[in-house]
């Protein structure tokens, strides 16, 4: 064996290079790449693991059917450790060396700032498959998680209307809790409430008594809570255990970190949470995508709203990618400026809109029972990610390859 | 709101940051404090008396039987961590932080390979109660009153028994002691292991109010290694004090202007205390009383 091949090998079995097999037929034809640059391990794993799974699942039953354009599809996965500078580490790899087609990336927000320079830089190609604070208007981008347009414009007043007008924050203190804050801050605002209080928390703090109390003084109608990580989870558990007894709004709980599974009952009762997908939802399409991923991964603990992107996201790739007649960006991106790219996701019907290169969805009202036993309240079809679009984002005629928010909008033409 | 109430929670927020810096560092200011063994896999320690705890009480044992069970599995962990790679390189204290670095990898790694990447909370006992406007968990307070147990039984240990004679003398000079027939490498395993012991105490004493996944060490490790280096050498003279100056800055600072500034709050006064006394809080009540 020659010392290249030997090095590969130690290089593959180092980082967990994982290539999936594919039928002989479609071996002969050249393999269509896919990057997978998930949290395998860290602090975000729980929430994160799924994604990879839901990856491989669509990726198995795309190569059974005959892949894409008659190629298979090839994953090169890589663990990113919940950790920003891998990120940037394994996107140069995957770009330079791997040279992979399309890459899947990035759990946090603050992960997907690290590595979108390096896809801008190197005219790559990456879905962000994760809800987040909305605001990237990038070429190089396809974002298919939900946006605060779609969570908290629906949330926040469903929540103002049943509980009252006084709100308190408890976010993340990074880029997704400060963004977040700021559209909680900006929906009450317009809807005739007020700011009971805020404080953001840095990652990795799992102690809460001081902030239980802030929140126990400041008496809000009800807690909107942006808490990410799984040390920070350990709010709830103390919060019920120190009676406060409020309900709690949040676009990140439930959907991502499945809380009401790990915790004991009722630490989440009352937790009011906007998602589009969770595998409790009761639709004949939920249920066969439940039931595919369970069939593949029998101990998987939660199919969550990230799995379900990341899942339907393989086979909007496949789909443009077939319609596009090719893999190049500049290619796909002419299909999605038609505007018609759809499909039946397990939530239900989404497109994405060609303007801002991210996704309409069917928001579901999660609500948790003293049981943790979830029901659903209320549901809002085709919610579309508006927000850009009316900011002034129109990828379709320029590329800014910037994040905006409510306070710093896309400049006026 | 009166003044019984403000003072109530003064207090409860202090001993609930007393609590978790001193359970937190217990177990490191033995192993590293007295030892001299920078510890970095002491947060896995932790992690383990957590899961094995929480493993029990979903087993069907009561709370309080599971705690104990996760510390002795812990203090086993412990013996047998000493006996593999620590025993080797007690004089070679840089190549210990590697390995204890690297034995925390393999733990954390380890766990989510075979448990998972959470594990199901037990739910924190004995509810709340209320005072003023404020409502508060009681087993805080219990948490409060086990570092004080804690640290009234480590007084006691290595004060008033055999054993903490042979330990403190082992350590101080080794081969003197083992010159008068002291078996020290039996003393320095059952110090070790005494200090993951107590690693596994907090792990199992913290598991009902936390999220029980691989990695949870980590976010004891700071505070532990905070409260060691400011309390110096000695386990009771330096952690109690250390524990409760700390406590106050970082109850304070985060009342008045969030976690963060908590967080700050206590970097800040570790680098002061360091400066000032370079050999931790310990190390000048010592030289005030020769």
């Amino acid at each position: 064996m020659s010392k290249s091949v030997l090095r590969g090998l130690r290089a593959a079995a180092l980082t967990g290079t994982l290539v999936l097999g594919s039928s002989l037929a479609l071996a002969a034809e050249n393999p269509i790449k896919l990057g997978v640059l998930e949290d395998q391990s860290g602090d975000f794993a729980a929430a994160t693991i799924g994604k990879v799974h839901a990856i491989q699942l669509a990726t198995e039953e795309i190569n059974k059917a005959g892949g894409i354009m008659g190629r298979p599809l090839e994953l090169v996965a890589y663990d990113t450790q919940s950790d920003n500078t891998r990120y940037q580490e394994f996107m140069r790899r995957v770009l330079q060396r791997d040279k992979v087609d399309v890459v899947f990336a990035g759990f946090s927000s603050a992960s997907r700032e690290a590595y979108r320079p390096i896809v801008d830089q190197f005219n790559g190609f990456a879905f962000y498959n994760n809800q987040y604070e909305g605001g990237v208007c990038d070429g190089h981008m396809i974002v298919t998680g939900a946006v605060p347009e779609q969570q908290f414009s629906t949330l926040i007043p469903y929540m103002m209307e049943k509980y009252g007008k006084n709100v308190y924050t408890l976010a993340a203190d990074y880029n997704f809790g400060q963004i977040s804050a700021e559209w909680v801050r900006k929906i009450v605002k317009e809807n005739g409430g007020k700011m009971a209080g805020e404080e953001f928390i840095p990652l990795g703090v799992s102690q809460f008594s001081q902030s239980i109390q802030n929140i126990q003084k400041a008496k809000p109608d009800f807690v909107v809570t942006l808490l990410v990580g799984t040390a920070q989870a350990s709010y709830y558990e103390q919060a019920a255990s120190a009676n406060v007894n409020l309900p709690m709004a949040s676009s990140v709980n439930v959907g991502q970190g499945y809380e009401h599974k790990r915790f004991k009952p009722p630490s989440l009762k009352d937790m009011y949470v906007t998602t589009n997908y969770i595998e409790e939802i009761d639709s004949p399409k939920s249920k066969e995508f439940y039931a595919k991923f369970k069939a593949k991964f029998p101990s998987e603990p939660y199919v969550n709203q990230e799995a379900e992107n990341s899942y339907l996201a393989v086979y909007l790739y496949k789909q443009m990618v077939e319609r596009a007649k090719s893999t190049k960006r500049e290619d796909i991106r002419k299909v999605i400026a038609l505007g018609d790219v759809c499909m039946d996701a397990p939530e239900g019907k989404v497109c994405i809109d060609p303007k801002s290169q991210h996704m309409s969805h069917t928001i579901y009202l999660a609500k948790v029972g003293a049981d943790h036993a979830i029901s659903f309240p209320k549901t809002w079809e085709d919610i579309k990610p508006y927000w850009l679009g009316e900011a002034g984002c129109d990828l379709t005629k320029k590329d800014p390859m910037a994040q905006y928010t409510p306070s710093n909008p896309p400049p006026k033409p | 709101m009166n003044l019984a109430t403000l003072v109530f929670s003064a207090l409860y927020q202090f001993g609930d940051a007393f609590a978790f810096l001193v359970l937190s560092a217990c177990g490191l200011a033995v192993i590293f404090g007295m030892m001299g063994v920078i510890n970095l896999a002491h947060g896995e320690f932790i992690m383990c008396g957590a899961y094995v705890t929480a493993a029990t009480v979903h087993a069907g044992l009561p709370l309080p039987l599971g705690i104990l069970a996760g510390t002795i599995v812990s203090a086993l962990v412990g013996v047998v961590v000493e006996l593999v790679v620590i025993r080797h390189l007690y004089d070679r204290p840089l190549d210990t932080i590697v390995a204890t670095w690297g034995l925390s990898l393999i733990a954390t790694q380890g766990t989510l390979i075979m448990v998972g990447s959470t594990m199901a909370g037990v739910g924190t006992p004995f509810g709340s109660f209320q005072v003023g406007d404020y409502s508060y968990s009681i087993y805080r307070i219990v948490l409060f009153c086990a570092a004080l147990g804690v640290l009234a039984g480590l007084y006691a240990l290595f004060n008033w028994t055999r054993f903490g004679v042979l330990a403190r003398a082992t350590i101080q000079v080794p081969h003197m002691a083992a010159a008068l027939g002291v078996d020290t490498r039996l003393i320095y395993s059952l110090t070790f292991a005494c200090g993951a012991g107590l690693a596994g105490l907090a792990g199992g004493l913290y598991a009902p109010t936390m999220t029980l996944v691989p990695t949870m060490g980590a976010t004891f490790i700071m505070e532990a290694f905070v409260t060691v280096v400011i309390g110096g050498a000695d386990v009771f003279l330096g952690t109690a004090p250390a524990g409760g100056v700390l406590a106050i800055v970082k109850s304070v600072m985060t009342s008045w202007q969030g976690q963060l500034f908590g967080q700050i709050g206590l970097l800040v006064a570790v680098i002061i205390v360091v400066r000032v006394l370079p050999k931790g809080i310990s190390g000048f009540v010592l030289r005030e009383r020769t």
